[in-house]
């Protein structure tokens, strides 16, 4: 792992470039005004925040605190300037004096954040650490913005930011109901994990399941018909895939790489038996988009409902 | 390096030994991803000895985070260290280390078991135990496991250490195959804390568990002493250690419940730190020769000291983050030993 500038020794010229390419890589969401604006509040009396989660990382980022951010983990991928922040290691295998040395007031992430012994070490060292239960709800993605704006002394925008996602939320639920009321039948679908050579498949209670049915869509695995449904992950087999014999099937991008291409992917034992096959119906989107209950939510949600719906050749509405 | 044709005093390698872990220590009480300068660390030290209240977030850190698992680092070296010369010696074999009698796998099982099914077949220990909760479970399967290779090993109420050997290795296997069963088992999350367990850390260093490592450790280093006599003995075989009024059986019972608690109390806190027990013994005899009373306290000192080199390399080379230590000692400990290798071959 490569050294990185800490934020506050980088310059104000580079500081200036990143901030001014960030709105381009927001690209058209809503919440990328503010973290313009953002730039000219002081910031020295601001507390400093270590966000050890992606999603939490996302949400400082949308209450445009970035320049109060000293230090994230490994799974803060987006947004992109978030990758030149120092790095504080997997989130669960966190170091107490790296920790220390970014002088942060706070710590945020979800409750998957650890070891405790370390976080037990800076909490008594006076950091306050927020950590948000992960339960795959929307309710969950609030909290969190709720926590960031407590931890980063953001509340109004903390609170402008829940309102403004509750408001697209229920946008895109409605959009999805409609779907379910059209009549439509919900395609079967399954989620494949692939990030490694051994791929697997979700059943319930998983962060991917929660975005299959926030978006309309009947996961095969968990469906309440299905006498093999199962919690958790379980590998990939042939045989169980012709079982479930899904109409779309559900990756993630990183999967699509790790396969070695699309072509690839579809190669792997089963899938060329399944309905899906036949129209190739697969929807891959970005790990943290889709399965990282940040601000985004709103968004892959729906992004999931019209693309999965759209390949298995019903209407997307 | 004429000096050294000859073999040194024992006095002599155990100074040397004594200077190397004293310099380990002060350079790892220097670096850390916190920047604390010589001269704050001196006021942090002064304060500490002479009691004066002192707030300042270098004494925090250094007090609560970087001197507790500098201690521990100490703590888990030298039971490594002395654990495999103990080894090596009770079975007069080379390649013995800890982890032969079942103290390793037995610790990675049981916290195999704790992380994957702990939620399913025991959720109601966490609200005990709280986050001892893994070293706990560690050290029970260390102990659960070394148990029963020892019992495998008894014959006509003598431990024979062939049977013992075999019995390890295959009580390993097992131990392993259990493991692999359990990462099949396991959550994304769950296999990585599988993972970083497996690789060792000392990153939770706390001073109860500073304490109580090393407390153990530290009976386990006196009563380990007591078996270097007898250990020589047993060098030259145990029928004609026998008969030199050796009492092997006491002397194998007692080497094996040394390297039990001690090693089992480390693992179970560090996670397995892994080629220290294996190489600090050989490095030492290769110096100072075969005499267990310069083996032992000499591997101890040596152990000690490669882990602390290890562990600043694992606290400094990424920071923020730090690197699993278990990589390291191999990183460290290897280099050294090929070095000795090439310089003393001839007196293997």
């Amino acid at each position: 792992m490569k050294t990185q500038n800490h934020p506050t020794r980088r310059s104000a010229l580079t500081r200036a470039l990143s901030l001014s390419s960030l709105p381009l890589a927001l690209g058209g969401f809503a919440w990328s005004a503010p973290a313009v604006l953002a730039q000219t509040l002081p910031t020295t009396k601001l507390p400093r925040i270590v966000s050890v989660s992606g999603s939490t990382t996302e949400i400082v980022y949308a209450l445009g605190a970035e320049n109060q951010l000293v230090g994230t983990d490994t799974t803060s991928l987006f947004p992109a300037a978030a990758l030149q922040t120092a790095k504080v290691g997997y989130q669960r295998q966190l170091s107490a004096e790296g920790l220390m040395s970014l002088k942060p007031d706070a710590v945020i992430g979800t409750t998957e954040a650890g070891p405790p012994v370390v976080l037990d070490q800076i909490r008594s060292a006076g950091v306050k650490v927020e950590l948000v239960e992960a339960d795959h709800s929307w309710a969950e993605v609030q909290r969190k913005i709720a926590a960031v704006g407590r931890a980063t002394a953001r509340r109004t925008e903390a609170g402008a930011l829940q309102t403004r996602l509750d408001a697209q939320w229920a946008g895109v639920q409605a959009l999805v109901a409609k779907a379910g009321g059209q009549g439509t039948k919900a395609p079967r679908v399954i989620f494949i994990l692939s990030h490694t050579t051994n791929a697997s498949v979700s059943g319930n209670k998983t962060a991917a399941h929660a975005m299959m049915t926030f978006a309309g869509l009947d996961n095969v695995m968990a469906s309440s018909g299905n006498p093999a449904s199962y919690s958790g992950y379980r590998p990939m087999t042939a045989e169980a895939m012709v079982v479930a014999a899904p109409d779309v099937i559900i990756t993630t991008t990183q999967g699509i790489e790790a396969s070695g291409g699309v072509d690839k992917f579809w190669a792997k034992a089963g899938l060329d038996l399944t309905p899906a096959y036949k129209k190739r119906a697969l929807v891959a989107l970005d790990a943290l988009y889709l399965m990282g209950f940040g601000p985004r939510l709103p968004q892959a949600v729906a992004d999931l409902h019209s693309q999965a719906f759209k390949v298995a050749g019903r209407q997307a509405v | 390096m004429s000096f050294l044709q000859t073999r040194p005093s024992a006095k002599w390698v155990l100074s040397v030994g004594l200077i190397l872990l004293a310099i380990s220590f002060i350079a790892g009480s220097a670096r850390g991803a916190y920047a604390i300068s010589p001269f704050e660390l001196l006021n942090v030290v002064w304060s500490a000895l002479s009691g004066a209240a002192d707030t300042s977030p270098q004494h925090m850190v250094f007090m609560n985070i970087r001197l507790p698992r500098l201690l521990l680092g100490v703590a888990a070296g030298a039971a490594l260290g002395l654990s495999g010369a103990l080894m090596q010696g009770l079975f007069r074999n080379p390649l013995a280390d800890p982890g032969l009698i079942g103290i390793s796998s037995g610790a990675a099982l049981a916290a195999g078991i704790t992380i994957v099914m702990g939620s399913v077949w025991f959720p109601d220990l966490p609200r005990t135990l709280g986050s001892w909760t893994l070293v706990v479970t560690a050290f029970t399967g260390s102990l659960a496991v070394t148990l029963l290779v020892y019992t495998l090993s008894q014959q006509d109420g003598a431990t024979r250490v062939t049977l013992m050997l075999l019995a390890g290795i295959a009580i390993n296997a097992l131990a392993g195959a259990g493991l692999g069963l359990l990462t099949f088992f396991a959550t994304d999350e769950q296999l990585r804390n599988i993972q970083f367990w497996l690789l060792g850390s000392l990153g939770g260093a706390r001073w109860s568990a500073v304490a109580l490592v090393g407390a153990v450790v530290l009976v386990a280093v006196c009563a380990g002493m007591s078996l270097a006599r007898p250990l020589n003995a047993i060098a030259l075989g145990e029928a004609q250690a026998a008969l030199l009024g050796v009492p092997v059986e006491r002397v194998k019972r007692y080497a094996v419940l040394v390297t039990a608690l001690a090693v089992g109390a480390v693992t179970a806190t560090t996670g397995i730190i892994g080629f220290i027990g294996l190489v600090a013994p050989h490095c030492v005899r290769m110096v100072a020769g075969p005499d267990h009373r310069v083996v032992l306290p000499g591997s101890a000192l040596l152990g000690a000291a490669l882990v602390l080199l290890a562990d600043s390399v694992a606290r400094t080379a990424v920071k923020p983050a730090e690197l699993p230590l278990g990589v390291l000692t191999a990183f460290v400990g290897v280099p050294f030993f090929l070095l000795l290798l090439r310089h003393f071959k001839s007196r293997l």
